[in-house]
C-alpha cells in the first residue's frame, strides 16, 4: 500500500519561508509523548488543507502549517521545544551541517 | 466560435452555476487526511451526542444503521479547490439524531476517531442540512473516505464534513476545531469563499 504520509524533510521547504534555518534538523521534543528526535523523522501528512506532522511514537500532532495567499500559520503546541542547530562561527559545524543537508530539497 | 464550442460552453454554463468562486471540478473523490487512518471494528463503534447538561445520547453501528434513512445526492466543495458534483450518499439525517435531543445549545464541536475535532453552528447540523453518512455511491463508506461513518454537511467546505465521525458535543460557547485554530475560517461558506481565518 502507498504510504499515507512523508517524512519531514518534507517540512524543510514551507519552513524556509519562515525561518532561515533549516529546521528539518532541529531536534524537537513530543509534547505528548516525550519523544525526542529529528524533525526529519516526523511523519508529514500534506494531502490535507495544510502540513500536519506527527510523532512517530505516539502519532500526536507535534507541528502543523498552514499558507494562506498572505499569511503562514505555525502551530508548535505538540512540540515542548525545537533544538536548532545553528553553525555560528565555527567551521567544522558548517561542515557537517552540509551533510544534514543534503538529504533536502533545495 | 463554432457551434461545438457554444455546445459545449453550455452545458459548461449549467455546471458553473453550481461551482462556487474559485472552485474547479474533479470526477474523481481525492483523499484528504491529517493523520492515519483509524480502524474501529463496527462492534465497538459508537456515536454519541453530548449535551451541554452532561446527557449523553448513544448509538452502536447496528442502533445507527437501524434509523431510518435518506439518500442526499449533493455537491461537495473541498477548501484546496475541488468540488464533485452528485455525489450519492446514505446516511441518517441528523434531525433524527436530536429527535429526543433537549438542547438550549447553540454550538456543535464534531469529533472523530484519531482526534479530529471540527467546529459548527448547531443549527447548521438541523434542517436537513446535515447527516451521517455510512454508504456512498452504493457501496460501504471506504476507511479511506471516513468510513464506517462520517459527518455529511455539503452546504460548508468539505472540511467541515468529518471523517470517522465518533460523536458531537454541544457548546454555549463556540470552540474552534483542527484546521480553524490553523488558520481556516471558523465557518467556511463556500459561497463567500471563507477559506481563511482572514476571508
Ligand atoms: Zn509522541
Amino acid at each position: 500500500m502507498q504510504a499515507d504520509h512523508l517524512d519531514g524533510n518534507a517540512l524543510a521547504g514551507p519552513l524556509a519561508e519562515i525561518f532561515t534555518a533549516d529546521v528539518s534538523a532541529a531536534v524537537s521534543r513530543c509534547a505528548s509523548c516525550g519523544l525526542t528526535g529529528p524533525v526529519a523523522s516526523l511523519r508529514v501528512y500534506d494531502r490535507a488543507p495544510g502540513l500536519v506532522a506527527r510523532c512517530p511514537g505516539c502519532e500526536e500532532v507535534v507541528l502543523r502549517l498552514v499558507r494562506s495567499p498572505d499569511a503562514a500559520w505555525l502551530d508548535l503546541r505538540g512540540a515542548v521545544s525545537l533544538r536548532i542547530p545553528l553553525s555560528g562561527t565555527n567551521p567544522s559545524a558548517v561542515l557537517s551541517d552540509e551533510g544534514g543537508r543534503s538529504g533536502a530539497e533545495r | 466560435m463554432t457551434t461545438f464550442t457554444r455546445g459545449f460552453r453550455g452545458r459548461r454554463r449549467g455546471e458553473d452555476d453550481r461551482l462556487p468562486p474559485g472552485q474547479y471540478l474533479t470526477e474523481d473523490f481525492p483523499v484528504l487526511s491529517a493523520g492515519p487512518t483509524p480502524h474501529v471494528p463496527l462492534d465497538r463503534w459508537e456515536f454519541t451526542i453530548d449535551t451541554e447538561a452532561g446527557q449523553v445520547h448513544r448509538w452502536t453501528w447496528q442502533e445507527l444503521t437501524a434509523l431510518p434513512y435518506e439518500e442526499p445526492a449533493v455537491d461537495i466543495h473541498c477548501v484546496t479547490s475541488w468540488s464533485k458534483l452528485g455525489t450519492s450518499w446514505r446516511g441518517v439525517s441528523l434531525d433524527v439524531l436530536f429527535e429526543d435531543v433537549e438542547t438550549t445549545a447553540d454550538y456543535a464541536l464534531v469529533h472523530s476517531y484519531g482526534g479530529y475535532t471540527t467546529n459548527l453552528p448547531l443549527d447548521d447540523l438541523l434542517d436537513g442540512k446535515a447527516w451521517i453518512a455510512y454508504r456512498y455511491e452504493g457501496e460501504e463508506l471506504a476507511a479511506s473516505h471516513g468510513g464506517p461513518a462520517r459527518l455529511l454537511v455539503p452546504h460548508l467546505y468539505f472540511w467541515k464534513s468529518a471523517k470517522w465521525v465518533r460523536g458531537i458535543r454541544l457548546l454555549t460557547e463556540d470552540w474552534p476545531g483542527f484546521w480553524e485554530t490553523a488558520g481556516y475560517h471558523n465557518y467556511g461558506d463556500p459561497w463567500r469563499e471563507q477559506r481563511y481565518a482572514d476571508d
